[in-house]
């Protein structure tokens, strides 16, 4: 059973210019993007900034128009929506079953209301009683391991770290079928993402979440997803099992990120291999496959036919050529 | 045990001020601020017990003492504490034969507290004839003139304090409304954006782009002699706020375009929240400080306006007074000669408005505690 299906979703920025605002070229932030999410389950969308990661989150979000594509979301077991079509005022009373992680804590709360009104919006906007909100509050703060005086303190008085738990038990409070994480620890100090992390894996662990993890970095995605999906200039370019990507990366793009993770143990560090050259261009991306400038086992295919991604069965799908027959290297 | 029992507190404290709170601490820190401050606050104390304040009725005109020099009050006499004035006694000067008075020490007018003087309508509600301070007994012209008489030989200190209320409170319609338009305006602007925005956004350019003391006087001009002078006083206050909001309506809808893109507002219209809620709960809330700043820097603008265009004679006309008003009587540089004091009348302008300005700039600075 599928949360969320993500189909073919693109979504083009117009490039305008002169007096006329005319359309002279777009921005394919995200071009053709596939992935699902199964009950239970957390993936995790990789890639470097700029690759579209975030555009996708914010399109499942509706925060922006899709182009073009279907988004369909189980908002109930049975019932399947496709958000891409769903019009903007039918979008409210579906809007509380997917709700955010937002990367900046320090941003994402309002300063001018207290912890116990920001975690208890979501509850009063869709028409919890003041009494089982103010009870929910307690339960709330005390999953995401904060006091319960905590609710009636400004946001001003918390670090970091507590300021994201308050924006988790927010995403939390109204049981959302599934939670979009946008960078959630990127932010914080190296040890308190790891506090982070843990309270995201207790929590995945006792209320059984599904979720969207964006990220940047692949130490930490490491931990929390079931599975992860490597985006590259608005595409997806390898989809596996956790495990199975960092031990046996398939694309190339894939092994020079695994290959940019710090490993703590430097008798274990591999050779560095660092890409030639700059992150295509969304605007007017390269033809044939968007990373063959920069791939070390470029051939003259990649140059001219763009990879689909292809099945590789154990639930690994990749879009190179030569996916069968490079070995790469992984991490641990 | 103690200490970290108020440590502790003052922390709680902190955790739960609210942004007036933070904002008030940060403001206290400010010492020019507050000292504009408590400036600004005795002016309008001023503007509001004006008649109260003024000894003479500022309208009453006496040929026999014009131009009469400002009165000091002297303390103590023989008999020990009696605050008094000296009477006035008229001499001839013997080149020009002009008659100009010169106290005589030989008549002492006593200077009361709560004295009788000329009848008022305190607050427009009941008649009164009490005064803060005034002289008991002397002849009819006689009276304390603390800062000298004009022309007419009216009292210049009480032409001032009744011309305080006038001046400070055209200041206050005039960024009322302009409050009202910027935020109803630049509001609509930063809100809808698209065409409706780019419309109000060059009627704005092309508004700041005329230049404001010709424009000001072609519309005074056009105002119709025949007006009362509060149909003027409306009417002035109109013309000056005309251009007063534009920088209001620049400053909301900028706040509106930034606070749309934050991630508290995207949260909560991700939780459902309507748009209204949205606006009123988060938007509006996160930028009232702002257009506080905004308008306490508008405020001294708004004051100088009314002074520049009623100093040309454009903008209020006598029997009105307000600081213009009287700074025109100073025009003259015969009459400056022989009456300095009449200059007086800019030292409250200049007061004000760097009030204004110091507490725009503490409050501008204290506005956004969470930046």
């Amino acid at each position: 059973m599928n949360v969320l299906e993500v189909a073919a979703l693109k979504k083009h920025f117009p490039i305008r210019a002169g007096l006329l605002r005319r359309e002279v070229g777009r921005v394919r932030a995200v071009d053709g993007v596939s992935f699902s999410i199964a009950e239970g389950e957390t993936l995790a969308l990789v890639g470097e900034s700029g690759c579209g990661k975030t555009t996708v989150a914010r399109c499942i979000l509706r925060a922006q128009r899709v182009t073009s594509g279907a988004i369909r979301f189980s908002p109930a077991p049975g019932r399947v929506v496709d958000l891409a079509a769903v019009p903007k005022a039918a979008l409210r009373p579906l809007r509380r079953h997917i709700q955010m992680i937002f990367q900046d804590p320090y941003a994402s709360l309002n300063p001018r209301m207290v912890v116990g009104d920001i975690i208890a919006e979501p509850l009063k906007v869709n028409g919890v009683p003041a009494a089982e909100r103010a009870a929910r509050v307690l339960e709330l703060l005390d999953l995401v391991g904060l006091p319960a005086l905590a609710r009636s303190r400004f946001p001003h008085a918390f670090s970091g770290g507590q300021r994201q738990r308050i924006g988790i038990a927010r995403a939390l409070a109204l049981n959302p079928r599934l939670v979009v994480a946008d960078e959630p620890v990127s932010a914080l100090d190296v040890s308190v993402q790891a506090q982070i992390i843990n309270l995201l894996l207790d929590l995945q662990d006792r209320l059984k979440l599904s979720m969207l993890f964006v990220a940047h970095d692949l130490s930490v995605v490491r931990h929390v997803s079931d599975r992860v999906a490597v985006m590259y200039v608005g595409r997806i370019v390898e989809v596996a099992p956790t495990d199975a990507l960092y031990r046996t990366p398939r694309h190339p793009y894939t092994e020079t990120l695994l290959a940019a993770v710090p490993a703590p143990d430097p008798a274990r560090r591999g050779r560095r291999i660092v890409p030639r050259g700059e992150v295509a261009d969304s605007a007017k991306p390269p033809p044939g496959c968007a990373f063959h400038p920069r791939c070390p086992h470029v051939v003259d295919r990649c140059r001219v036919e763009r990879p689909n991604l292809i099945d590789l069965g154990a639930g690994r799908q990749v879009s190179c050529h030569r996916a069968r027959e490079l070995s790469l290297a992984g991490v641990g | 045990m103690s200490e970290a029992v108020l440590d502790h507190a003052a922390s709680e404290r902190y955790a739960q001020a609210t942004q007036l709170q933070l904002t008030w601490w940060r403001f206290r820190k400010h010492k020019l601020a507050v000292a504009s401050l408590v400036v600004i606050i005795l002016f309008y104390l001023v503007a509001i017990f004006a008649d109260a304040l003024a000894p003479n009725d500022p309208h009453a005109t006496d040929a026999r003492r014009s131009f009469i020099p400002p009165q000091g009050i002297h303390l103590f006499d023989d008999s020990g504490f009696n605050p008094h004035v000296y009477g006035l006694r008229g001499v001839r000067d013997p080149r020009t034969f002009k008659l100009a008075y010169a106290p005589d020490p030989a008549r002492k007018l006593p200077v009361r507290l709560f004295a009788n003087g000329y009848s008022y309508d305190l607050f427009g509600l009941f008649e009164t004839d009490i005064h803060l301070f005034g002289v008991v007994g002397g002849n009819r012209g006689e009276g304390i003139f603390l800062l000298g008489t004009d022309q007419l030989g009216r009292d210049l200190f009480s032409r001032l304090v009744v011309a305080t209320r006038v001046s400070l409170f055209i200041g206050l319609a005039g960024v009322t409304l302009s409050l009202l338009l910027g935020v109803l305006l630049g509001g609509i602007s930063g809100l809808y954006g698209g065409w409706v925005d780019t419309l109000i956004q060059r009627v704005i350019e092309v508004l700041r782009s005329i230049p404001t003391i010709p424009l000001w006087m072609g519309l005074a001009a056009a105002l119709p002699n025949t007006w009362s002078v509060t149909q003027i006083y409306l009417a002035i206050t109109i013309i000056i706020s005309l251009i007063g909001w534009t920088e209001l309506a620049r400053v909301v809808r900028g706040r509106f375009l930034s606070l749309r893109e934050e991630d508290f507002v995207v949260a909560a219209e991700l939780a459902g929240a309507s748009q209204l809620r949205i606006i009123f709960r988060h938007m509006l809330p996160s930028f009232a400080s702002h257009v506080i700043a905004a308008v306490s820097l508008a405020l001294p603008a708004m004051i100088v306006s009314e002074t520049s265009l009623s100093f040309l004679g454009l903008g209020l006309r006598p029997p009105a007074v307000s600081w213009g008003i009287l700074l025109q009587d100073a025009q003259n540089i015969q009459v400056l000669a022989g009456a300095p004091w009449l200059l007086a009348a800019a030292v409250p302008v200049i007061l004000a408005i760097l009030a204004f300005n110091f507490l725009g700039d503490g409050l501008r600075d204290a506005a956004d505690p969470y930046g």
